[in-house]
């Protein structure tokens, strides 16, 4: 009965207003005082990197190109059976012929040349012939007058493309992205033999990636171990040896690496001067993988070697001490006692050098030759040169997922709360 | 003092309007952002084209800008944007074909736009033929050749482009350019192909087929470059004997390095560079006076005066003088010169924007082998 009482007794502050409200006050001017410190990071993030995102992962699906310019064309050719093995009728040609005229005049044609070229070689050339000469056909039939001026327009293979484009989304770029197509029935091939590409390069940059973080891994463990545990004095000085070339210009450092590595470079000299190779045996150690690795190593290295020092100066000596006194022998104790207490520092390093490393572009382009190659290059060539900026989405978009399946594996493995980046 | 405060902000802040509003009229000066290629040639066109052209026209202010090696990309995104900060963009004739498809640059009126010959004659006839198109007005012609080792080879160099693919005559290292367009018609012409007929062999899958195949027999004897400036780089380090790099940087290898390289001309690759200019400019019939000014005979003479490209102009070729500072004739280091220009080949720029995207998949796949 005692507790009903309470219950039911309303609780209030010393001025009277209920305690839940003023509870619920005070929450909400914190939480909108919270907001809004939070707000312009959150905008910033949000306008310069996610919109930005999600605007290119649209353009991998987007394709309304076709059928906002041939607006005419696109709602006839839907009636038109592209299994007929006829080509459509005379209305959809006028219709195009139309199309073509007013696509000139906007100068927005040869957009509809370039999209469709992407799929088949030769319909640039196609609607840019077209485009100059279409307008000068005098009178119907625009069938046979079409066709004279390119006799694409009586290849039925011609219509059947347009029609398969003229849909608002298309998955083309995505299916090009792993060395497919669509064929002009609908359904999915691969590409010809001598075209693919992609999918071996995603996994060339997925493992030379997977390598370099290793690597930097083994070669910058001990570095950052001798930072951490050395005197202050001289690790100091290591620690500047370590950021004096983060600091530097990356083109030089790989530059650098050029002249280091070419096979009349620094090391090929030393190589022929101590007799260890002949003067026509030099090694080609850059413009291949082998260079890529070396210089994007170099690179990457204080990605690795700076949050491990931070992991490891946070571990007490007094552990290594304890292990030691409990019978370890220096080997043991620093498997199983100071390795395990670093785990945090080698996940951060690992994960941020494998980052960068996938998404590595300057270096591989500058020193990979061919077989150094990253898909990055073919990132910003689709961007760049190509102009096929519906390709660059689609290989970007495969990448992040890629990145997000690993981070994803990596957090249910190592746990991400596991890292600490300093 | 407050209200003295007040008063020196207001008479200061009434300075500052009258000082905005003064400045008003000077600025009216026009700023043309003319987007190049940066380095040596984008000095030898401030020489050639801009200095004199600010020094007629005090009310017009040059901006150089040396993004054109991205100059498709960016006018793509300002015309998304809608944002038009560019006047007028150098760039190369395959290139301004698909700003022109994507209507990113105005078309010309040739006759109209651009200034007669001296004596009259009207662009469209004074300009070589093929140059002019769409939207496109040219500047240079530069080429695409070969260059070698002096020191490489006990007899003489090599002397046709079928010598380039001959590893037994000429050992040796090879740096050709990373990309199929131009080493796929050397390649053919080297295996027998007749010159005139290469575009219609390649439009066959046997002929590209055998094109990749001749450069099977070269490949693992090959580096490849990218950047303009690295070709040259690989002869003078000795990383390789035999080059295909532009004629204007063997030249300066050559003539202003004093490396120990020589040219081969057969069957060099012409090229074309010249201006388009942005739909959205700002700044319209400024620029178009501009470009009139900058591509009438005597500036594109002159501009071969701090480069060797050749200008695209007939009526040009003689007022090509010495080198404004090594004084060496230029002449005879112009890719158009009769004596260099023997076996020459213009790309086939339709058939390219048909099919680059398709051989260039190709080729990195072929490179990647």
């Amino acid at each position: 009965m005692a507790q009903m009482t309470v219950a039911s007794e309303v609780m209030t502050t010393a001025d009277g207003t209920p305690l839940k409200v003023s509870l619920r006050r005070a929450l909400r001017r914190s939480k909108i005082r919270a907001v809004l410190l939070v707000a312009p990071l959150f905008l910033f993030i949000l306008i310069t990197f996610l919109i930005p995102i999600l605007d290119m992962t649209f353009r991998s699906v987007e394709n309304s190109v076709v059928s906002r310019i041939l607006h005419r064309t696109v709602p006839l050719i839907q009636e038109w059976d592209d299994s007929s093995g006829k080509l459509p009728s005379e209305a959809v040609f006028a219709a195009m012929a139309a199309d073509i005229v007013e696509g000139r005049e906007t100068r927005e044609i040869g957009k509809v040349g370039t999209r469709l070229n992407y799929e088949v070689a030769g319909m640039s050339s196609l609607f840019r012939k077209s485009g100059r000469k279409v307008k000068n056909i005098e009178e119907p039939p625009f069938k046979e007058a079409m066709i004279d001026i390119d006799k694409k327009w009586g290849d039925i293979n011609t219509w059947r493309l347009i029609k398969r484009e003229s849909r608002n989304l298309t998955p083309s770029y995505y299916l090009a992205a792993i060395d497919m197509k669509l064929g002009f029935d609908g359904g999915i091939e691969m590409q010809a033999d001598e075209r693919r590409i992609y999918v071996k390069l995603f996994i060339r940059t997925l493992l030379l990636s997977a390598l370099i973080t290793g690597l930097c891994l083994v070669l910058g463990y001990p570095i950052a171990f001798l930072l951490a545990t050395l005197p202050t004095r001289t690790s100091n000085l290591l620690m500047i040896l370590v950021l004096l070339p983060f600091w530097t210009s990356l083109l030089v450092r790989t530059t650098s690496w050029i002249v280091l590595l070419q096979q009349e470079g620094v090391l090929n000299d030393l190589f022929v001067w101590f007799g260890l190779i002949e003067d026509d045996q030099r090694l080609r150690m850059i413009h291949n993988q082998f260079g890529t690795i070396i210089a994007m190593t170099h690179i990457l290295l204080p990605f690795m070697v700076l949050p491990l020092y931070s992991v490891m100066k946070t571990i007490p000596p007094s552990y290594m001490r304890a292990a030691r006194s409990l019978g370890a022998n220096p080997f043991t104790a620093f498997v199983r006692v100071y390795v395990p207490n670093t785990v945090a520092g080698m996940g951060a390093g690992g994960i941020l050098v494998f980052i960068i490393a996938i998404g590595y572009y300057i270096t591989p382009a500058l020193v990979g030759g061919t077989s150094g190659t990253l898909i990055s290059n073919f990132i910003a060539y689709h961007m760049q040169v190509s102009l096929n900026w519906g390709l660059a989405a689609a290989l970007g978009a495969i990448l992040l997922a890629i990145v997000l399946v690993l981070y994803v594996l990596y957090d249910k493995i190592v746990g991400i709360d596991n890292m600490k980046l300093g | 003092m407050r209200r003295m405060l007040k008063y020196t902000t207001c008479a200061v802040a009434g300075a500052f309007v009258l000082g905005l509003s003064n400045t008003g009229p000077a600025q009216a000066d026009t700023e043309l952002v003319v987007v190049s290629w940066g380095g040596a040639y984008s000095a030898s066109q401030q020489k050639a084209y801009h200095d004199p052209y600010m020094k007629e026209n005090p009310g017009i202010k040059i901006l150089n800008d040396d993004s054109a090696s991205e100059g498709l990309a960016k006018l793509r995104a300002q015309a998304e944007a809608d944002n038009w900060t560019w006047d007028l963009v150098d760039m190369v004739m395959a290139d301004a074909i698909v700003a022109c498809d994507e209507g990113l640059v105005i078309e010309i009126d040739y006759d109209e736009l651009l200034a007669p010959a001296p004596d009259g004659t009207l662009p469209s006839a004074d300009f070589f033929e093929g140059t002019l198109r769409d939207c496109f007005i040219p500047q240079i012609v530069y080429s695409t050749t070969f260059g070698y080792r002096t020191d490489a080879f006990d007899g003489d160099g090599p002397k046709t482009i079928a010598d380039i693919f001959d590893l037994e005559k000429f050992p040796g290292k090879r740096s050709l350019e990373k990309k199929p367009i131009g080493n796929l018609e050397w390649a053919l012409i080297a295996d027998g192909v007749s010159p005139d007929q290469v575009y219609d062999v390649l439009s066959t899958p046997e002929g590209v087929n055998q094109a990749f195949a001749k450069l099977d027999t070269i490949k693992d004897q090959t580096i490849w470059w990218v950047k303009g400036a690295v070709p040259t780089q690989h002869l003078a380090d000795g990383e390789a004997v035999i080059a295909s790099a532009y004629n204007g940087r063997l030249f300066s290898a050559i003539e202003e390095e004093g490396q120990p390289i020589a040219m081969m001309w057969d069957w060099q690759v012409f090229d074309l560079d010249g201006w388009v200019i942005p739909t959205g400019t700002k700044n319209m019939d400024e620029v178009k006076k501009f470009v009139r000014y900058a591509t009438d005979t005597q500036r594109l003479a002159d501009q071969a005066k701090y480069i060797s490209y050749g200008p695209t102009r007939k009526s040009s070729a003689p007022l090509v003088g010495k080198h404004a500072d090594l004084g060496i004739e230029m002449g005879p280091h112009m890719p158009t010169d009769p004596g260099n220009a023997k076996n020459t080949l213009l790309f086939n720029y339709e058939w390219w924007a048909d099919h680059r995207a398709e051989l260039d998949e190709r080729f990195q796949a072929w490179l990647a082998q």
